[in-house]
């Protein structure tokens, strides 16, 4: 972490000092940015406005989150439009700072890594919760039915030609096929989040598994 | 564990049954040539299974539910065996979520079949209601009874530790926490100290030549925890089963072909109608020969009813009468004597499955 201090002081020399009206605010949804700030001698921030650590552990985003008092818990929507602003921000930084080779210059601090594994958990748990669920389609039956653990999906041999399909197939057109006709729901679209949901659990669960014929 | 076609098996199961001889045929070294019929005289007992049927009754969804047709099939495939069995066994999980009204559908089907029919308990027809709808349709979910020299026993293996009162789960919460296999948090399955001592009571009026059969839902060993392939008091009921000459296990859950041998104990998983399971990534008994991966385009591949047939010593011989399939006999003598079966034929698995 030591390593990363540096970095905000280049850009924010006045430390403690708010940098309202200094920067354009700029309205995201319903959360407005106003700005960063380092130090911990913050003065008073008003009804909404909120001072949020970043990845480098040392600077604050100041934003505005109407209708939602101190103390207490952002909405998830609004938490999500905060955390693309704070991942946004920390980039910018970082390419001004000069110090540009993030993933080959320099250590992920455990901050950034944790986020990473939470947005990737966040993925995996609503796929393993659809496969799980009938509610993808009409007659009660779930994925894991037939495929415990994922098991029996093998993810890895696709694309492949799909015997019974008569042609090349992914592994997204294999799980619309399970969803129409043992699950007899309606198809997803491919950019569907439930989709990629379902394949990132599939994945998720059987990386590594080695291919055995005949067994799971 | 050779194979006969099932054209010729049943071709030669009626010819048994007509010249009024003991059943059993075997193949011979080749698959499809001579045959002969393993024992000659004394009483003859064969069965069959169905099991696993899964039926679900959704509001909304009127058409007839793919696992109420294929318990249909199963119901209409025992009807047409030539000589008739002498009972079913029906192997638990009659309903996916133990509602009334699956279970209600299930024995409406059920009492379609000709033979006289044996209910056994699983863990989705229990915890909804903790068996009570399943108990007013059925009756007790442990009994015995004797037919022609062989005692058979139908457990209640799917006793788990109490995890729905302290969490204060709904009973559906409760159904669909047990309902799932891969659960990471279930609990394992056990036959229960009060199942125990009932088995030890009831067979303390047996002799220990008379050839034992057991039905329960999981088999009782020690297979795959995650899944509940499992019984965790397997050891407790197998020394209760031990001191007799010739026992048979036969039980559900597994959805799969499964052979084990564990001392004087002979164990088969039976088929299930409504889909079938993987095998599980470890714990396979070796003595079991795999049915190949099934085809999720057939939706019977890989499901089907069974059939055990019974020398007066209790000898079991057992064929998966897999739809779609070539039936899969295994022999007594070949899994007394540890055969270890070859893998399955990859003829139609490779990564296009």
């Amino acid at each position: 972490m030591a390593r990363h201090i540096s970095l905000p002081r280049f850009l924010f020399a006045l430390a403690a000092v708010l940098l309202l009206g200094m920067m354009a605010v700029a309205e995201v949804g319903e959360v407005a940015y106003l700005g960063e700030a380092s130090g911990s001698d913050l003065p008073g921030l008003g009804e909404g406005i909120r001072a949020i650590p970043m990845c480098d552990g040392e600077t604050r985003l100041i934003v505005d989150v109407p209708g939602v008092s101190a103390g207490e818990p952002m909405p998830e929507p609004v938490a999500r439009e905060v955390a693309g602003l704070l991942w946004k921000r920390y980039q910018e930084m970082q390419e001004t700072s000069g110090e540009i080779l993030l993933a080959h210059g320099k250590e992920h601090t455990q901050r950034e890594m944790m986020i990473w594994d939470t947005e990737l958990k966040r993925v995996v748990d609503e796929g393993y919760r659809l496969f799980h669920s009938p509610e993808l389609g009409s007659n009660g039956v779930s994925c894991d039915m037939c495929h415990p653990d994922a098991s029996n999906t093998h993810p890895e041999t696709y694309p492949k030609f799909q015997t019974q399909l008569k042609k090349v197939i992914l592994l997204r057109d294999m799980i619309n096929w399970c969803i129409e006709n043992p699950l007899e729901g309606p198809k997803l679209n491919e950019d569907d989040a439930r989709m990629k949901a379902l394949e990132a659990y599939i994945l998720w669960a059987r990386k590594g598994v080695p291919m055995e014929d005949g067994k799971h | 564990m050779e194979r006969v076609s099932r054209r010729d098996f049943f071709r030669l199961s009626g010819i048994a049954g007509a010249m009024g001889l003991v059943h059993w045929i075997r193949p011979a070294s080749s698959p499809l040539g001579i045959v002969s019929l393993a024992h000659a005289s004394g009483s003859q007992l064969t069965f069959a299974y169905v099991s696993d049927s899964h039926l679900l009754v959704r509001k909304g969804y009127d058409k007839e539910h793919r696992f109420t047709r294929a318990l249909k099939k199963a119901v209409t495939d025992v009807n047409s065996m030539s000589p008739q069995p002498e009972f079913v066994l029906f192997g638990g999980d009659l309903a996916q979520l133990g509602l009334k009204e699956e279970l209600d559908l299930g024995k409406g089907i059920l009492s379609e079949l000709k033979p006289k029919l044996y209910m056994m308990v699983g863990e989705h027809d229990w915890y909804h209601d903790m068996g009570e709808a399943w108990k007013g349709l059925f009756g007790e979910d442990r009994y015995s009874f004797d037919r022609k020299g062989i005692h058979f026993v139908v457990l209640n293996s799917v006793i788990v530790e109490d995890y729905w009162t302290g969490s204060k789960m709904t009973p559906m919460e409760r159904m669909l926490f047990m309902a799932q296999l891969d659960n990471p948090r279930g609990n394992p399955f056990t036959v229960g100290p009060e199942g125990r001592e009932w088995l030890k009571s009831d067979l303390a009026k047996v002799s220990k030549d008379t050839p034992v059969v057991v039905f329960s839902h999981s088999p009782l060993y020690k297979y795959y925890k995650r899944w509940n392939f499992w019984t965790d008091d397997a050891a407790e009921v197998q020394a209760l089963l031990s001191p007799f000459a010739n026992v048979t296990v036969i039980h559900g859950h597994t959805h799969q072909a499964l052979v084990n041998r564990i001392g004087s104990i002979t164990f088969y998983g039976m088929l299930s109608t409504a889909w079938p399971w993987p095998y599980a990534p470890e714990g396979l008994p070796e003595l079991t020969r795999q049915m190949d991966r099934a085809d999720p385009f057939n939706q019977f591949d890989g499901c089907g009813w069974g059939e055990a047939a019974f020398s007066q010593q209790g000898e079991a011989d057992k064929v998966y009468n897999l739809w779609d399939r070539e039936p899969m006999a295994v022999f007594y003598k070949d899994v007394k004597a540890g055969a270890i079966p070859g893998q399955p034929d990859r003829l139609h698995s490779g990564s296009s499955y």
